[in-house]
């Protein structure tokens, strides 16, 4: 079982996963679940009905901007990292706080390693499932390993050129 | 002086940064770190393993250097590498023989004087590249630079663009003759001024050479120059998210760009540039002044135009009358000069320059060119306000230190790639071809009756030589163990960019001088006046090039 870390309130904690992550093809298990985007399409409604806590998956090539509408009723968006390499998920972590208003749970599931904390929380992720052993600890020295950011994010950082004005 | 200087927060980063690459070479160095796990953390620190050693690749942020940092270079390439560094044409600087216990203690010693390694490797925005003019050219409708600090902050540790598909060049011009290569970046930007006289950029997006070169499609004619920042970042955004990640050799935003069509590629730009309104993306007014203060500071003194130093120098001594002619150029104020100090001395790697000449040319820059240097895209050095009176004292030096070849964009100023010498990636050795043309270009008189002829050689088709822009490009490809060189001509990076087109049949190492001996004579033969080599080629098309190379080749 991996550990989720969740950032709250600016602190890095273990938390409860109460959430199942389920696949595409996979029986529905009970409690709250992680459905992939196209399953959740189509069977979202019906759990949501149950009074379920209901999250989505999304791959990186599947658009955030499609969730919109659905997500006030959305407690967790996951983001896959198929590899770390693959960035396009801080995009989908950006739109997601700053254009589409989300408040729930953005996750970070896949090849997530603690070298990321830093741009991973300054594009507004705050459920971390790490893939390197990695533990709160690790995580909170990563992401606050700069004292000072040059440009806005999905953060509440004040850029340099804002600092500078004092 | 009239250079960006760090302030706290400025510091502060770099000095953070250095201490997590301390914490993380440690961890290497312990075992606890593997070294597939250390790769991507020393990459983004500019430090990559070579054939031969580990290599440090230092930003010098759009090519601008004060004395004190040019000195540092020297210090550190003496303790620590070889006595040399090797400037590039991303203006940045690469010392070749480093060990890694010593990366962290060179970090400091950069942090120290403002410097540092990031992001001069990996998949993210590099160091943003400009006019080595800047601030001295006439012709310029404002000064870059500012600009390009603008870019250096917003791009350095951006949280969204650090996982990018591919690595992301910009360079910013603000002259009709582009010394930058715009056109052939991931993206260019020209800075103008429009009817109205407002700052603005047109902005080209999708050039690239590498395996698949392209010149890159304008997307933009007037982007009010404040709303820079959010412009790049929709740009970056649109790239971040659709960029081909499948194959690495696709993945730069030239392929995207080509692939959906640059008209298509803009709407998807603006499209979101709409939606970033209101983000706190663009520099507030006084930032930009702010930025705009540290470069204008420049103490001019008022001078009469002509120098009666300088005209009796020019009187007395051929040699620096020549170096006059050709490697000093005219400065927007009067009395002083630009002077170009080459890094193309015959014999020597393209770049390639020594402790003891970067301390004669940081000493020179503190004296005599208000602490100011520049490294030029082709990788030299430039000392951008030189009191015309000054010009014999600064050119003794220079040559006493080997560093005033009379050579500026003449056949033996070769952008070369370190190539098979140092590189893992090339095939061919482009340095020793780098070195046997200008030593047959080497007769100053020669070289100046050939006039302009930009020459570019990369080792193998990443294109780290430029090849496909160079007037003459020379690509270095294996065959079947043997090194071959493949000519093209007609190519060029500047404002009147184009891709060159490959000549023939590639020739063997042994037949590369004399091929680019035969183009030359054969354009000598047909040039009209004042006709450059890539003028007559335009006119004339391949024939009597090809005819000049191969025509004897069945007999060679």
């Amino acid at each position: 079982m991996r550990t989720l870390i969740r950032l709250e309130k600016g602190a890095f904690v273990v938390g409860e996963d109460l959430f199942a992550m389920v696949g595409p093809d996979e029986p529905l298990p009970a409690g709250p679940v992680i459905l992939p985007l196209r399953r959740f399409q189509a069977e979202g409604a019906a759990v949501l009905d149950e009074g379920r806590a209901l999250g989505v998956r999304l791959e990186p090539h599947e658009r955030v901007e499609d969730l919109a509408y659905d997500l006030p009723r959305i407690a967790v968006v996951a983001l896959a990292f198929p590899k770390f390499r693959d960035g396009r998920a801080y995009s989908a972590a950006v739109l997601l706080r700053r254009r589409l208003g989300f408040q729930g749970e953005v996750r970070a599931v896949g090849d997530v390693l603690r070298d990321q904390a830093f741009e991973m929380v300054r594009c507004g992720f705050d459920g971390f499932v790490p893939a390197d052993g990695s533990g709160a600890q690790d995580w909170a020295a990563a992401a606050g390993r700069y004292r000072h950011v040059y440009q806005a994010a999905a953060d509440a950082r004040a850029p340099a050129f804002v600092e500078r004005r004092g | 002086m009239g250079v960006y200087q760090y302030d706290l927060i400025d510091a502060d980063m770099l000095r953070d940064r250095a201490e997590a690459f301390r914490d993380q070479v440690s961890r290497r160095l312990s075992g606890a770190l593997t070294e597939d796990q250390f790769k991507p953390l020393r990459l983004m620190n500019g430090l990559y393993l070579q054939l031969h050693a580990y290599m440090l690749r230092v930003a010098i942020p759009y090519g601008s250097l004060n004395s004190a940092q040019l000195n540092r270079l020297a210090a550190i390439s003496r303790r620590f590498d070889k006595g040399y560094g090797h400037f590039t044409t991303r203006t940045n600087i690469q010392f070749h023989w480093i060990r890694l216990k010593d990366a962290p203690d060179i970090l400091d010693a950069l942090a120290e004087v403002g410097l540092h390694a990031i992001q001069t490797s990996g998949n993210c925005i590099r160091n943003t590249t400009t006019d080595p003019y800047a601030g001295a050219a006439a012709d310029e409708a404002d000064d870059p630079r500012v600009w390009c600090e603008a870019i250096r902050q917003w791009s350095t540790f951006h949280p969204e663009f650090t996982y990018l598909p591919r690595k992301f060049k910009i360079a910013v011009t603000a002259s009709a003759q582009d010394r930058t290569a715009a056109r052939v970046h991931d993206i260019g930007l020209k800075l103008r001024r429009d009817a109205h006289g407002a700052l603005g950029f047109e902005v080209m997006v999708g050039g690239g050479l590498g395996r698949t070169p392209y010149i890159g499609k304008t997307i933009r004619d007037h982007l009010p120059a404040h709303r820079l920042l959010s412009y790049l970042t929709a740009i970056l955004r649109v790239y971040n998210r659709l960029g081909r990640r499948d194959n690495i050799y696709k993945a730069r935003i030239k392929v995207l760009v080509a692939s959906l069509g640059a008209e298509t590629f803009a709407e998807l730009v603006e499209s979101e540039w709409r939606s970033l309104d209101g983000e706190m993306l663009d520099l507030p007014d006084v930032e930009l002044a702010r930025i705009r203060g540290a470069f204008a500071a420049e103490a001019f003194e008022p001078r009469p135009l002509r120098s009666e130093i300088f005209e009796g120098a020019k009187r007395s001594d051929p040699a620096f009358a020549r170096f006059a002619r050709r490697n000093v150029l005219a400065h927007k104020k009067p009395g002083y000069a630009i002077v170009n100090v080459p890094l193309k001395a015959p014999g020597a790697p393209p770049g390639d320059c020594s402790a003891d000449q970067m301390e004669v040319v940081a000493d020179l820059a503190r004296r005599y060119s208000m602490d100011d240097v520049r490294v030029t895209h082709a990788q030299n050095l430039v000392l951008p306000h030189v009191k015309l009176d000054d010009l014999p004292l600064v050119f003794a030096r220079l040559q006493a230190e080997g560093l005033a070849t009379p050579n500026l964009d003449l056949v033996s100023d070769i952008i070369a790639c370190p190539g098979l010498d140092y590189c893992a990636l090339a095939n061919t050795r482009a340095i020793p071809i780098a070195q046997q043309i200008a030593e047959r270009f080497a007769d100053p008189e020669m070289a100046e009756r050939v006039g302009e002829l930009k020459i570019k050689i990369s080792g193998c088709i990443n294109a780290c030589g430029h090849h496909h822009v160079g007037h003459i490009g020379i690509l270095g490809v294996d065959k079947k163990g043997e090194e071959f060189y493949q000519i093209s001509l007609g190519g060029s990076g500047a404002e009147d960019a184009a891709l060159g087109s490959i000549l023939g049949p590639a020739l063997s190492a042994s037949r590369v001088v004399e091929a680019v001996d035969a183009l030359v004579d054969a354009y000598l033969a047909v040039r009209r006046p004042a006709e450059r080599f890539l003028d007559t080629y335009r006119r004339l098309g391949p024939d009597p090039f090809k005819e000049a190379v191969y025509a004897d080749a069945d007999q060679a």
